[in-house]
Formats: structure tokens, sequence, C-alpha cells
């Protein structure tokens, strides 16, 4: 299942359609990593929404996307996570540690708005 | 086989004649209605049963029971039965009518009716007994069903209850725009701390929160397992995009918190609520007013 | 499985939170049952879609039905890791007036040397697993786990319909 990604203006977006196999998930980290580069990106928007399940495989790929990318001198945010998915990952012990999150899409693009335009003012909920 | 034809073709009679008592015995009771209603209503008034309810209610009551009791006595079906003593444990649960005058009432009619069988039937000692072995296992049933449906009715209200009272007692409440309000009032357990943090995923989703306000000035204790649930509902948020604030930790619980060594670092606290809610709000970009404004002005003025 | 006898190779840890596992066996009925083989990372996401729709079957809440899927995903990652393939099995059961879903994972690999340090939250002997079984257990309302070294391992966790 290849994951789309948009290039929109100084972003990139990944909308995941459906369930990923973890190689579908590995992959999709390598292509965000190398098309940030690529394209210049400032930033990087994973979208979640349809995920119905985020277990410690995907939770960590995600995180370390987001590690590889802000190496690679861009902003990731993952949008879309589902109230329940949330509720599972915290039982888990899961976190997305220090990686930017939002509610959605439309969220996510004016979080990266605000991280990369106006740098030391930001009011992501990176850290908190 | 001819035995056994023969022992199906008794019971086949012993059935017809018990069908047989049995008619006679309903055709009795009902041509003595209005009497034996009558009585029976008297004795409920006598026992001081239903007292929540005046005579003519109890009159009006006791006609569709007796009635409903006849139907069921005569067909031997429940079903119509059992669907009036919901609806009527629905309309006098709420006036506070209690189980014991519920099951009271139906015994009352029960006893009503046999001392009419027995008056009937008191010259032949036989036909009376072989009338009350048909008349007892229906009338004790009868008992059983009113009974039953009236516990099971006052389950449900108590359900009902408690699950409001479950929702009342977490309130998620939108205070501006994308702000959440949560104040947790009383004990948490496991299931409360649950229920609360899926109540507030939902809520920020549909009101597309950035900023939630959970307040525990209410909140007597904490172990390390409410501590737990506190740190997992922040987090839980903060995957969905929302910043949480905790206003209104005790001296106690700040205590608590630090010798249990709970990460802290991921907790962002605010004194009071008051203070939480200004600081939500700039968080959110609005401007606070400033008196300093004010002042400026007059001095211009 | 061979049934090896009770010696210092095999380890067996109960653990239960409400109902006694060994007394309560006797008492579920089986209502449906499917086996799943898992051989590679798509049979993964087969096996927890498979689940949750048989789990959907008992009217569990949206939130349940999402932590019987991510176990359940756990799991099947766990035989993918270490034992390279097994199976998931997945029972819906009736137990009295309750009923709930049984998952439990087979295989035949190396088996875990010392179970109780596989159940201690953070412990992992793979750097991939992140939390593993600890987290499993804590995701479901039963967790019971054989293991024989050399011979594999069976994990079975319950979730029931509240």
């Amino acid at each position: 299942m290849e994951v789309p990604i948009l290039k929109q203006g100084p972003y990139l977006i990944a909308s995941i359609q459906s369930a990923l196999s973890d190689n579908d998930m590995v992959r999709l980290r390598d292509a965000l990593v190398e098309q940030v580069g690529r394209f210049r990106s400032r930033g990087v928007i994973v979208d979640v929404t349809a995920l119905d399940v985020m277990d410690s495989f995907a939770t960590r790929t995600l995180r370390d996307l987001g590690r590889m990318i802000r190496l690679r001198g861009a902003d990731t945010v993952i949008v879309g996570i589902q109230p329940e998915v949330a509720y599972t990952m915290v039982q888990l012990g899961l976190t997305l540690e220090d990686i930017a999150t939002a509610l959605d899409l439309e969220e996510g693009l004016a979080l990266l708005e605000r991280k990369t335009t106006a740098p030391g003012n930001e009011t992501s909920s990176r850290g908190r | 086989m001819e035995k056994v034809q023969a022992m199906r073709r008794t019971s086949i009679e012993s059935v017809q004649a018990t069908s047989e008592l049995f008619r006679e015995l309903v055709e009795h009771l009902r041509q003595s209605r209005t009497q034996l209603r009558e009585e029976w209503a008297q004795r409920i008034t006598e026992a001081q049963l239903l007292t929540a309810m005046s005579k003519e209610e109890i009159f009006a009551e006791a006609t569709s029971v007796y009635d409903n009791y006849m139907e069921a006595l005569k067909t031997g079906t429940f079903e119509a039965l059992q669907a009036y003593a919901r609806n009527l444990s629905e309309r006098i649960i709420p006036r506070g009518v209690e189980t014991r005058e519920v099951i009271g009432i139906v015994l009352l009619l029960r006893d009503v009716l046999a001392r009419s069988l027995f008056a009937k039937y008191q010259a032949d000692f036989a036909l009376l007994n072989r009338i009350l072995d048909a008349y007892e296992p229906a009338a004790n049933r009868i008992a059983i069903t009113v009974a039953v449906g009236f516990v099971q009715e006052r389950e449900r209200v108590i359900r009902e209850q408690q699950e409001a009272i479950r929702v009342l007692s977490t309130p998620v409440l939108q205070v501006r725009e994308r702000l959440l309000i949560l104040p947790i009032i009383g004990v948490m357990d496991p299931q409360r701390a649950r229920q609360l943090t899926e109540q507030l995923l939902r809520g920020i989703r549909t009101n597309r929160a950035k900023v939630v306000v959970i307040d525990i000035t209410g909140v007597p204790v904490m172990d390390a397992s409410v501590a737990n649930h506190l740190v997992q509902t922040v987090e839980a948020a903060r995957l969905l995009g929302a910043i949480v604030i905790i206003t209104g930790l005790s001296p106690e619980i700040a205590q608590t918190l630090v010798m249990m060594g709970v990460d802290l670092g991921k907790m962002n606290t605010v004194g009071d609520l008051q203070g939480g809610i200004e600081e939500a709000e700039r968080l959110l970009g609005y401007k606070v007013a400033i008196t300093g404004e004010a002042s400026d002005h007059s001095l211009r003025g | 499985m061979r049934r090896a006898p009770v010696d210092a190779e095999r380890q067996q840890l109960h653990s239960t939170t409400s109902l006694g596992l060994a007394s309560a066996r006797n008492r579920e009925r089986v209502l449906e049952e499917t086996c799943i083989p898992i051989q590679s990372d798509g049979d993964i996401v087969g096996a927890r879609q498979n689940g949750r729709g048989l789990a959907v079957q008992l009217g569990f809440s949206p939130s349940d039905l999402t932590l019987i899927a991510t176990a359940i995903s756990e799991l099947a990652r766990n035989i993918l890791l270490y034992a390279k393939r097994g199976k998931i099995i997945l029972k819906l059961v009736e137990q009295g007036e309750t009923r709930g879903i049984i998952v439990t994972a087979h295989d035949k690999g190396p088996g875990i040397p010392d179970i109780s340090r596989a159940l201690e939250a953070g412990f992992s002997t793979s750097r991939s697993l992140g939390l593993g079984l600890p987290g499993v257990r804590r995701l479901m309302d039963e967790f019971e786990i054989v293991s024989d070294v050399g011979l594999g391992t069976i994990v079975t966790v319950k979730k029931w319909a509240k």
C-alpha cells in the first residue's frame, strides 16, 4: 500500500489512506526523509486519521521519522490521531515524545506556518 | 404400547378436566368482579399500602390489575401482564412506591380471590382441593411476574441514574472557542479516570479544542495510580494536538507527586483555575486586557 | 507443543485481574473461532483487522475495539520478531452472562528464558519491540503466558465485554 505524498508549497503532506504494514510504514519514512531534501521542504505533515491502530512499531517509526526529518532541517507534525487510538497509545505507554501533533491537516498546516515563519514565537504543543 | 396410550389418555383427560375447572373458576371470579375488586381495594387501604396514591387512583389501578389478572388466569399467557406490570412500575416508581407494597397488593389479591373460592366451594372439599390445585400455581406465577417486573424496572431506573451521575460528575465545558475546562470533583478511581479521559478526548475532537484546563481543586487525595492516570490523560490529549494545563494542585498533592517521582516536565501547571484560564488564553493568542492601557488612556486624556 | 513436566526450563506465569483463569477455563463456551497464520508483516494487519471484526459483534466500545486490535498487533509482531512464524487464534466465548474475546498467540520459537523479566515494564530483548508484553497485559483483562525454552511460547489474553 503506497502512501501518496503531496507537495504543497514548502511542505510535504503524506495522507495515510488505510492500514499500513510495518514495511509500508518504513517505506513511507524513507520516502519522506529523502523527499524533504529533494524538494527543500520546510515541513512535513503525516495524516494518520485513517489509522485505527497505532502500535509500538508504528509509533516508533513515526517518532524516528520526525527525528530524521529534523536532522534534515525540517519540522514534522503528526495530525489526525483518533481519540481511541490516543487512549490506547498512552495505555501501552507509547508517546511521540518531542514530535509535534495537531488535530487535523488544517491545524497541522497552521502549526507549521507558525513554526517556520516565526521562529522563537512558537506556540506548538511540542515538549509540553 | 397400550399401556402408554392409556396413560396418555388419562393425562389428556386430566388436562381437559383441569382446564374445565379453570374455566369455571375464572368464570366465577369474573362474575364476582365488582365485589371482589371492591374488597381488594378496601384491604389495600386497610393494610396501608400504596399510601402515595389516592383512593381513586388505587381503585383505577386495582381494576386494571384485576382484569389483567383474569386475562392471565384465563389464557395462561403472561406477556400482557408482564407489559402491564412494567408500565405500572414506570408510573409508580417515581412516586416512591416500594417493592414491598407492590408484592403486598398482589398477594392480597391472591388471598381475596382464594377466599372467594373457599366460600363458593366449601360444601365440596374434594372439588375445592382440585380448584385450588389449578388456581395456586397460576396465582403464584402471576405474583412473581408482577414483582419481578417491578424490581427489573427499578433496577433499570437505578442504572440510568448512575449513568447520569457519572456523566454529570465529569463535565467537559467549553468556555471559549478552542478552550475546554474539565473540573474534576471527588475521588478518582480507574474506571472514572478512563471515562474522563475518553470524554475529554472526544470533547477535544468535537470542539476542536487547542487548550484544556483540568482543575483538580476538588480532588481530595491522589495516589500513585491516580497520578499515573492524570499523566496519561495529559499525554493522550497532547497526541490529539491539545495542550493541557493542570490547576488547583493542593500542597498535599504537590508533595505526593514529587515524592512519587512523577515526571513533572510533562505537566503544565498553574496555581488556580483563574490563572489557568489566563494562561490558556495567552496560548490561544487572545489579548488579555492590560490595566496599563487604561492608565495610558487617562494620561493622554 | 510437548507438555514437559515442570522443571527449571519451564516457566509458567498466570496473571488474572478478576476471574481465576484455571477455574474459569472450563466454563467458557466457544461461539466462534478463527486461526490466522503469521509469517509476514502483512499478516499482522490481517490478524488485527480480523480480531476487530470479531470483537465488534460482542458490542465492545470503540476504545475497547482499539485496545483489542492493538494487543493482537503486538502479539503478532512478537511472533514474527522472535519465532519468524506462528499463529494467532481468535475466539469469541461466552461465560455465564458475559461474553468476551480470547486471543492466543502460538509460536515454536526459542521461548522466553526469563518470563518475569520479560514482563517488567521497559524490558525488551529486541530493540524494535518497544514495550511488548507488559503493554499488552495492561490493555487486556486477563493475561497468561507459557513458555518452554527451545520449544515455543503461548500467550493468551482475554477481554470481556462489559
